[in-house]
């Protein structure tokens, strides 16, 4: 009765837009007014850090090699980090600022794992494409939450952030079984589905 | 016109442009997943459910982009507008 490997990217992609939607809005109209009702302070990084948890079944019911299992294992930890870092930030239990850079130390994270677990080329399959585009895209945007971490106020950096994560939600709706890429597909690959 | 009426509407005219950016962002995904499943309608697999799996019936990408927009449109964009308006006045 589990849903099939495409089906969780979805499913996590779905998470990923909420969660873009909510950083896009905070930046729009800034901490303090987003922060305004507790509960709305608390929804990003409780989200984030649901994620996380959510990323733990994953790792163990989907993953078919080592490399595969540890960078599941590396998401999920550093989303529970970024997500514990942030709650802890808004309920004022942490106050130093350094705990600010468990997002971007998250998305760098993710980012190199997902290209080092990535084995092909990028038009080998539409797998290995979205593995290669979505580690880039959390790489590089690790660059928001960084300098968002020291520039508070700048929407320029909070909405890049919350952008970057609505491109990785859009790459992660975009995971399809054994599919081509660009008119591409390895033979080694197998035969496309759907 | 009832007098209530009016005043909502220049109420929403006086909108600043932060308010109604905040308000678009959920109706702007719901029309991202309306527009999605106009490309690709195989991805709407209620389109042709005969012999779909449930997982396949229940998770459809556009429907739940769809699905995203609706819940931050009624759950979180309206507390939001509303906080910022009564900072702003």
């Amino acid at each position: 009765m589990e849903p099939p490997a495409e089906h969780v990217h979805w499913l996590f992609a779905t998470g990923f837009l909420l969660l873009g939607l909510c950083l896009l809005a905070r930046a729009i109209v800034g901490e303090g007014v987003w922060s305004r009702r507790p509960w709305r302070a608390y929804l990003w990084p409780a989200l984030l850090f649901a994620l996380g948890v959510l990323m733990w079944p994953v790792m163990v019911f989907y993953t078919n090699s080592t490399i595969h299992m540890i960078a599941h294992g590396a998401w999920a930890q550093t989303m529970m980090l970024a997500g514990a870092a942030e709650l802890g930030l808004v309920r004022g239990k942490l106050h130093q600022t350094a705990w600010r850079l468990a997002m971007p130390l998250a998305l760098a994270a993710s980012g190199v794992a997902l290209l080092i677990h990535e084995q092909n080329g990028w038009l080998f399959a539409r797998a290995a494409f979205l593995h290669h585009a979505l580690g880039w895209t959390a790489l590089v945007g690790a660059i928001f939450p960084l300098v968002g971490a020291f520039r508070r106020r700048s929407a320029v950096w909070s909405s890049g952030f919350a952008l970057t994560l609505v491109v990785i939600s859009v790459l992660l709706y975009s995971d399809r079984d054994v599919a081509p890429i660009f008119g591409h597909l390895s033979p080694l690959a197998g035969e496309p589905h759907r | 016109m009832s007098t209530q009426l009016i005043s909502e509407r220049v109420a929403a005219g006086h909108r600043s442009l932060r308010a109604r950016a905040v308000g678009a962002l959920g109706p702007l995904t719901m029309l991202g997943g309306v527009a999605w499943a106009f490309l690709q309608p195989y991805r709407i697999t209620l389109l042709h459910p005969r012999g779909q799996g449930f997982w396949w019936l229940l998770v459809e990408p556009p429907l739940l982009a769809i699905a995203v927009g609706v819940v931050f449109a009624l759950f979180v964009a309206p507390g939001v507008i509303e906080d910022l308006e009564a900072e702003e006045h």
